[in-house]
Parts: C-alpha cells; sequence; structure tokens
C-alpha cells in the first residue's frame, strides 16, 4: 500500500469558512483552478516522492510571503494529494526547518523542545530544542490560499468523502472560471451523491458566469432543488445581479420555493424540539404514572426521586473521576441499577413507613408526602450542598449530527430512546409478568386478590418501589440535561403531574401521549408565545381540558373510576 | 338570634372574637402610649411580626371554609393571597407619586426603567383607596368564580381539583415573574411610602395596620361561623361527607361549593391586602405553589373544620419558623417537613381535634367510672359530631383495614 493514500484527518472548518475574495486573489484563484482541476482531472498527476520532498525543502529558504505563496501554489500544482499533510501544518503554523541542515519538519510544540514528523508521511523524526529550529511564517492571505488550494485539489482525491468536502466548498465559493473543470469532473464521477453535489457546485458557477440564459434556468433549477440555506443565501445573492426577465423571475420564484421547503424543515425541527421535551415529560411522569395511575397514591415526593436518581449519577461519576478514570464512558450504565436500586429503596421506605397507614385518604397523602419532598430535599442539601453538582457527558452522548435541515444532539436523541425503553420495558412488567398482573389485580379489587392468596400489602410496597425506582434511573437521564441541584424534582413535579392527569390516569398509554402531545404543543406555542407565556398557555389548556374530560384522554371505563 | 346562638353552643368563637378585639385595641396601646422601659411594652417589631401572623391565620381560616368545611383541599390560596396583595400594592405603588428614584408623578420606577411611556389600562383607578380596596376582593373572588364555575360543573373533585389549582398558582408564578405583564416582574412592588396619606413605616401606622389585620380576623371568624352554622353550612358539611348523595336529593353541589370557594378567596384576598403594608413588599415568589401547600399545613396543625384551630395553627407553625429560620435554619425544613408527616400520620384532627377528644374522653371515663358505681350518667356525654371526609373513600376502591390500623 502506497503511503500516498493516506490522508489527514478531514476538517470541517477547513471548508466551511469562507470570506469574501479580494480581486487580486480571485484572479490568481481562478488561474489556479483551471491548472488545478487539469492537472488532477485529466493527469491524476502523481509527482514523485523525490520531487514534492524538493520542492517543500524550499519552504527553508523562502524568503518573504510571496515567495511561500508560490511554493504553496507549486506544491498544490502537482495535484498529489499527500501535499495536504505539508499545507494544513502551514496554514496551523505547525511547519517547521532545522536551522543546520535546511529539512522541513511539520512539528508539535512540546514544552522547550519539538516533537518533529516527516512532511510528507507524517513519521515520527525525533525530536529538537525550540532553538534549534525556525517556524514558516504564514499570515492571513497565505491561510486562505492554503484553504482554497486545498479545497479543489481534493477534487481529484481517491476518496469520495475528500471530494464531496471540496464540491461543497465549491458550491460555497462558486467561481465562472471553475465550470469547465466541474464538468470535467461530473463526467468522470462514479459515486451518485458526489455527483449531485458537483453539479450544484457547477450550477452555482454558471450563475456567476456569462453563460446564456437557458443554462442559468437550468443551474438555478438544481440549485433550488437543493433547497437548504446555503442554496438560498446563494439565490438571494443572485436575485440583484441577476437580468431582469425569465432569469429574475426564476430566482424569485426559486427563492420561494425554497423558503416554503425550509419552513417545511423548520416545523420539522420543531416537532423534534416537542418530541425531546415529551421525552423528558415523559421520563419525569412515568413513575408517576405507577405510583399514582395505578395505586392512586398522590405521591408529592415523585421530584425527589428524580433528584436522587440524578445525585446517585453525580456520585457514581465522582468515585469514576478519582478512581477508575478509563471508566467514564461507562459511569451512566453503572449508575443506572444504582439509582433504580436507591430511589427504589427510598420509596420501599416511604411506603412502609408513612404511605400505608394513608390508604384511602389521598390528600392526606399528598401532605405526607409533600413533607417527606421537604425533607428530602434538605437532606440533599444538608450532604452536598445547596449549589448545582457537575455530571459529565460521556463521549457518546456528546455532540450532535444534520439530518436534512435538522440538527439533531445526540443526548437528546438517546434520553428519548432511553424514555422509549423505559416505558415499554414497564409496559411489559404490568402486562406480561406474574408480578404485573398481581399489581393489576390488587389495583382492581383489594380483597378479591387478597382472597386469591396475594400478599397485598407487598405489592404495594414493591408497586411503590418500582414506581419511585423508575423515577431514580428517570433522575440519570434527566441530570444529563439539567442541572443536578437539591430542587431538581420540584421542577418536574407540576409537569408530572399534568401529563398523568392530562393522558389519563392509570392508563401507561394515556402517559405516553399526554407527554409527547404535551411537548410538541409546548414547543409550538413557544415561538408565538414565548417560553414562558407558552408554558402558562399550556397550563391553561390543560386546567380547561380537564374540565372537558375530568378523567383524561384515555379514561378507565367503568365503575372503578366513580371514586 | 346571632346573639342566642353565640352564646349558647359556640362558645369557643365567642371567646376568640373577644380576644381579637381586645388585642386591636390593647396591642396600639401597649406599643405606643406605654413607656419603653416599662415591661408591658409592645416593641414595633412585634407589632409587625404578629400582624403578619394574624395576616396567615385569615389566609389559614378562609382555607378552613373550603377544605374543613366543604372538602375542597385547595392548594392554591396563595394565589388568592398574592393577588389581593398585589392589588394593595398598586394602590401604594401609586401613593409613592413622585417621591420614586425617578421621580416620575404618574409611572412606578420599575416602568420607568423599562421604558415604558404610559399607565397600562389595569393600572388605572388604582390612586384612589377605595378603588383598590374593592379590586382586592373583586380579583380574587372573580378568578376564584370562574376557577370554581368550570371545576364543579364539570365535577373535577378530590385531588384532582388539588392538583389543577396548584397548577392555577403555578401558572400565575410564571406570569408574574414576567416583565412585560407590568407588575414589577421579578422585584415586584416595593419601595412603599404612605397609605391613606400615613407613612407606612411609621409605628402609629404599624399599630394601625395591626388593629385592621385582628379586626379583620375577627370579622373572618365571624363571617365563616355564620356560613357554617346557617341552613347553609349544613349543606356544605353535607357536600363534604356525601356529595353524590347530596347531589340526589336535589341540592346543586357545584353551586354549594361555588358560593364558599369565591367567598373563601376573598377572604384570602383581604389577607393578602393587609400583609403588604407590614412587610413592605409583595413579589412573584409569593405564588410559589410551596406556599399555599405550607397554609394547608397551618389548617391540618390547628384542627381543619373548627375554625379557630386554624389559626392557632398558623400563630404556631410561624412562630417555629421565626424561631427555627432565626435560631437553626438549616433544621427548618426538616421541621416543617417532619410537621406535615406526623399531622397526617398522628393528628388527624389538629390540635384542637386532639383537645376535644381528650376532654370527650375524659367525659366517657365518667361515665364508665358511674356506670361501674352502679349509678345512671345525669346526662349524655357531650360527642363531637365531625364526619370524616370520606369522598375518596367509596366502595371501588375503599379504605382497607390495613395491618396496622
Amino acid at each position: 500500500m502506497s503511503l500516498r493514500t493516506i490522508h489527514p484527518p478531514f476538517r470541517p472548518e477547513h471548508f466551511l469558512i469562507t470570506r469574501p475574495a479580494r480581486p487580486v486573489t480571485i484572479l490568481l484563484r481562478r488561474i489556479l483552478i483551471t491548472l488545478l482541476l487539469s492537472l488532477a482531472l485529466v493527469a491524476q498527476a502523481s509527482a514523485d516522492d523525490a520531487s514534492l520532498r524538493a520542492i517543500v525543502a524550499k519552504f527553508a529558504t523562502a524568503k518573504n510571503f510571496q515567495a511561500t505563496e508560490a511554493i504553496v501554489r507549486e506544491l498544490a500544482g502537482t495535484g498529489d494529494p499527500s501535499v495536504e499533510r505539508p499545507l494544513a501544518a502551514l496554514a496551523e503554523g505547525d511547519l517547521y526547518f532545522r536551522k543546520s541542515d535546511n529539512a522541513v519538519f511539520i512539528g508539535k510544540e512540546a514544552g522547550q523542545s519539538v516533537r518533529l514528523s516527516d512532511p510528507l508521511t507524517g513519521e515520527s523524526a525525533g525530536e529538537e530544542p525550540k532553538g534549534a529550529l525556525t517556524k514558516v511564517r504564514v499570515n492571513n492571505s497565505l491561510r486562505r490560499t492554503v484553504r482554497d488550494v486545498t479545497g479543489t485539489l481534493t477534487l481529484g482525491s481517491e476518496d469520495p468523502a475528500v471530494r464531496l468536502a471540496a464540491a461543497e466548498t465549491m458550491f460555497g465559493n462558486p467561481d465562472p472560471e471553475a465550470v469547465d473543470g466541474l464538468a470535467a469532473a461530473i463526467a468522470k464521477e462514479t459515486v451518485a451523491s458526489v455527483k449531485a453535489k458537483l453539479e450544484q457546485a457547477r450550477a452555482a458557477a454558471v450563475l456567476r458566469s456569462d453563460l446564456p440564459e437557458a443554462d442559468k434556468l437550468a443551474a438555478i433549477e438544481r440549485i433550488a432543488a437543493r433547497g437548504d440555506r446555503a442554496a438560498l443565501s446563494l439565490l438571494i445573492g443572485y436575485e440583484n445581479a441577476a437580468p431582469e426577465g425569465a432569469v429574475k423571475d426564476a430566482t424569485t420564484a426559486a427563492i420561494a420555493d425554497v423558503n416554503s421547503r425550509l419552513a417545511v424543515w423548520a416545523a420539522a425541527q420543531n416537532v423534534w424540539y416537542g418530541l425531546s421535551l415529551g421525552s423528558v415529560l415523559l421520563l419525569a411522569a412515568i413513575g408517576l404514572a405507577i405510583t399514582f395511575g395505578v395505586m392512586g397514591v398522590i405521591n408529592m415526593a415523585h421530584g425527589e426521586m428524580v433528584m436522587i436518581g440524578a445525585y446517585t449519577t453525580f456520585v457514581v461519576q465522582d468515585l469514576i473521576r478519582g478512581s477508575f478514570p478509563g471508566l467514564f464512558d461507562w459511569s451512566l450504565a453503572i449508575a443506572l441499577p444504582l439509582a433504580f436500586l436507591v430511589a427504589g429503596a427510598v420509596g420501599l421506605a416511604i411506603e412502609r413507613g408513612i404511605i400505608r397507614f394513608l390508604y384511602g385518604r389521598p390528600l392526606e397523602t399528598l401532605l405526607a408526602t409533600w413533607g417527606v419532598s421537604l425533607i428530602l430535599q434538605q437532606a440533599v442539601r444538608t450532604i452536598f450542598g445547596p449549589t448545582n453538582r457537575e455530571v459529565g457527558n460521556p463521549s457518546w452522548m456528546s455532540g450532535a449530527f444534520n439530518l436534512g435541515e435538522m440538527s439533531i444532539t445526540w443526548n437528546r436523541l438517546w434520553i428519548m430512546a432511553f424514555a422509549l425503553a423505559v416505558f415499554f420495558l414497564l409496559l411489559f412488567v404490568m402486562k406480561r409478568t406474574a408480578w404485573g398482573l398481581q399489581m393489576r389485580a390488587v389495583t382492581a379489587n383489594r380483597r378479591m386478590a387478597a382472597s386469591m392468596g396475594i400478599r397485598t400489602p407487598w405489592v404495594d410496597a414493591l408497586t411503590f418501589a418500582l414506581g419511585s425506582g423508575i423515577a431514580g434511573i428517570a433522575g440519570v437521564a434527566l441530570s444529563q440535561i439539567d442541572n443536578v441541584s437539591p430542587n431538581l424534582g420540584q421542577g418536574y413535579i407540576i409537569d408530572s403531574f399534568m401529563v398523568v392527569v392530562f393522558g389519563g390516569v392509570g392508563n401507561l398509554w394515556g402517559t405516553l401521549v399526554g407527554a409527547f402531545s404535551l411537548g410538541v404543543l409546548n414547543k409550538f406555542l413557544e415561538p408565538y408565545a414565548g417560553a414562558v407565556l407558552g408554558k402558562i398557555l399550556v397550563l391553561v389548556l390543560i386546567i380547561l381540558f380537564i374540565q372537558k374530560r375530568p378523567r383524561g384522554l384515555f379514561a378507565l371505563k367503568g365503575r372503578a373510576v366513580e371514586a | 338570634m346571632i346573639a342566642r346562638r353565640l352564646f349558647g353552643s359556640d362558645r369557643r368563637i365567642l371567646v376568640i372574637i373577644a380576644i381579637l378585639v381586645a388585642v386591636a385595641l390593647l396591642v396600639p396601646v401597649l406599643n405606643l402610649a406605654v413607656p419603653q422601659t416599662s415591661a408591658f411594652h409592645v416593641p414595633p417589631y412585634m407589632v409587625a411580626l404578629i400582624g403578619k401572623y394574624l395576616c396567615y391565620a385569615l389566609l389559614a381560616l378562609s382555607l378552613d371554609l373550603v377544605w374543613g368545611y366543604c372538602g375542597i383541599l385547595s392548594l392554591g390560596h396563595g394565589a388568592f393571597f398574592a393577588l389581593g396583595g398585589y392589588a394593595m400594592g398598586m394602590y401604594l405603588m401609586r401613593q409613592i407619586g413622585d417621591r420614586g428614584v425617578y421621580g416620575n408623578p404618574v409611572l412606578p420606577d420599575f416602568m420607568v426603567f423599562l421604558n415604558w411611556k404610559e399607565l397600562p389600562w389595569f393600572w388605572h383607578g388604582f390612586d384612589s383607596f377605595w378603588f383598590a380596596a374593592l379590586m382586592v376582593m373583586a380579583v380574587p373572588g372573580l378568578l376564584a368564580f370562574v376557577f370554581g364555575w368550570f371545576a364543579f360543573r364539570s365535577r373535577v373533585t378530590g385531588v384532582y381539583l388539588s392538583i389543577i389549582s396548584q397548577a392555577m398558582t403555578y401558572a400565575l408564578l410564571l406570569a408574574f415573574f414576567r416583565n412585560d405583564m407590568g407588575f414589577g416582574g421579578n422585584n415586584g412592588l416595593t419601595d412603599f411610602k404612605d397609605i391613606l396619606g400615613f407613612n407606612v413605616q411609621a409605628d402609629a401606622t404599624r399599630s394601625a395596620l395591626f388593629s385592621a389585620s385582628a379586626l379583620a380576623l375577627a370579622l373572618g371568624v365571624f363571617v365563616t361561623w355564620l356560613i357554617v352554622t346557617s341552613k347553609y353550612g349544613k349543606l356544605l358539611i353535607a357536600v363534604r361527607d356525601a356529595e353524590s348523595r347530596t347531589r340526589f336529593l336535589g341540592w346543586r353541589a357545584e353551586n354549594v361549593k361555588l358560593f364558599a370557594f369565591t367567598v373563601s378567596a376573598v377572604m384570602a384576598g383581604i389577607a393578602g391586602a393587609l400583609y403588604v403594608p407590614q412587610v413592605g413588599i409583595i413579589n412573584p415568589g409569593e405564588f410559589e405553589p410551596g406556599n399555599s401547600i405550607e397554609v394547608v399545613v397551618w389548617t391540618a396543625v390547628g384542627g381543619r373544620g373548627t375554625i379557630v384551630g386554624p389559626i392557632i395553627g398558623a400563630l404556631l407553625v410561624n412562630a417555629g419558623k421565626s424561631w427555627f429560620t432565626g435560631a437553626i435554619p438549616e433544621l427548618w425544613l426538616f421541621a416543617l417537613g417532619g410537621l406535615f408527616v406526623a399531622v397526617t400520620l398522628f393528628l388527624p384532627k389538629g390540635i384542637l381535634g386532639l383537645w376535644d377528644q381528650w376532654r370527650a374522653g375524659g367525659a366517657e371515663r365518667a361515665v364508665s367510672v358511674a356506670k361501674e358505681e352502679g349509678r345512671e350518667p345525669d346526662e349524655t356525654p357531650p360527642t363531637i359530631v365531625r364526619a370524616q371526609s370520606d369522598e375518596w373513600a367509596k366502595p371501588a376502591r375503599g379504605p382497607e383495614p390495613q395491618p396496622a390500623e
């Protein structure tokens, strides 16, 4: 395998940053692009290693920026993909030459010395003290040249991803001189997605050129078909420059078209935000759907169970940071069962200690559990302090990716998947296991269940512990997107009750539908009413809704609800 | 007739009204006329503190009317209290005139700060005390009427009502935090100068406000007592104990509840209006759902459905709060939380209920002792008839004989 096929890591920032170029550089670039495209595409040049090294070595003797720029051009002129490494290093200011023998290296500063590597292959070439080296100086115009050059250079790359990125760069900086070169590239291209991008880049270039009107109309159509923000800004930029008549009308129509498509994407993004909020609500409410929905116990300390789960995550991460830093990505997986057990145990204690004396007296239960929530909050405040504690995101939950015109963050996606997983697991437990059967039997008819030999007090206790434990694992997930403070739970308690009441008490599916519809409704009201007013409107709507359907969206039928 | 009832069975009510009126007359004298060196002198801070407690007591009493006598556990009574407070606060803001930091004769400081050019329409009229006093009662009353009309008509009862009343105060909390609402946003209304031309800070004004609070509480006790001992009061208790049965007998349970709820909200609004000039500030924090739940615990500690109990509860719990937050602040929430649990588990009828039980128990013991000695008891022992609120204890999900009971 040839070393030349090794590419430096793709860096999107090299391609995405675009600045208006000065006339001189535009002229230079045009020449360059023509040169490069012909070289890169027609000849598929691959200058041999020695000649490349000879050019790279010239960096050591360049007297000024103009000379350096000429070397950059020369390097790019070879059309060899391996010149990207020294060029990128130059732009970063990492290119050095040794004073003693003028040998050029890529260097990384490490204290007083510099770690060197070969400019073409990237192989390590030992260390030198800083004093023995001179940095190849670079300025902004040089950096821009390097960026332009690498952008077009890569059109001839063997890696489709690199070609794709190059096409994107050229779409962002359309250049009429590149039309023919791009046409040649399109003809050679075999990967469909890259070909489409190349065609868009060519269309963008056509708009700037003096080609006949028919070509421009076709180009506008192609750009409009792309339908994203880049296309929109390109078209808007062109609208003023376009000649009156068919081309201008087509541009205006295309802008309207792209705008309407972007509006659809914006709505989709809103739905996503809504679903994301809905999954948070679902997580917070799902434990309550068990304790309140199934058992009929008003647990005002539910939010504190969520908080206990979040603090369990904090303790686990704290221990991991201190003792096993390598396990950090696993911290959430470790925290999940622990949070379930801790919150479940606290729930069990509350049920055995307080709630079992208050069955059939819901208002008293409400007050007693509120008292418990105050005690738990103050206990956490005493142990961990009143300030927010830091809970980190593991690497697989950080970052975001794009889907069409929507931006989706990984942590939100994971939380949604997790919320659904917990929901279906709970549904399975309730509907398909002996324990779930006992739970439902006790809820439906306690005396009959007891006569059948079910130990109803234990079923009560375990059901409450299950609901609390699920609130605990919700806390693990919510610690990733919310502040971990003693007040964490309070923010969720009213929302959780709203979800359960809205969805219909005693119905898990109602909780699911309730959570997602409230989330989406909230996010759709926000742009019109603002975040706070949107929330108020949702609360008012729920209050009105409860007037209409006092038993929620999916009410249980039959005598059992006439309580 | 009222006099007969007062001097007859409900001596406790008479006593509390007498105490309140006496306190209203005596404390200003002890504060203003008695020299500071005297042992009977009541220091001004004490006047302010107890005046505040009396407002809380009126709030607890208003909750007692709906919870104790009608079975409606409202977790949003703090909202009515705060609305009454805001109405009074708006009057006090208008009284500042051009003495504010920005010296604007019409606009309160926060509006000048927000660059508002003219007074919002809902601030008009609040420069007159009588309009403000009307609003103190009308705004909470109207909100309670609308909220109750919707809720009771669709038979939202029990915990559902509790939760949506909590959502109501939460929504108001969020709304009043907004600067755009025109109520001072986060900071609320403060920096008051005058009330009816008297300096709010002056000792004499504070004493007068104290007396007003004590008299308002006395009036509240009297009105509540009138309501619950009337024929309508029997209906109220009937709705509390067996709503469906009352409805089947031909009564409109929703109207019965609506009346009690509205009257109670008006009382809470008056309490808030008296509270604001005494503490000198009203901000959205008063809408916190936690505050409303705290009112419930005052009522529960004293004994709900007893009129006098909530007053004792409010005074005791708040005195405890003042002491705790001064001496060992970090333990206050533990104490309050423990109080919630202890009251519900061990004192379901509150302090007053415990007292009555003890007295009744004493009487029963006397009867049984008399029986053992072979004597006939001369009269039937007084029994305290207080039905359990069994609205939720219907056959479908009836109270189970729990192992611990």
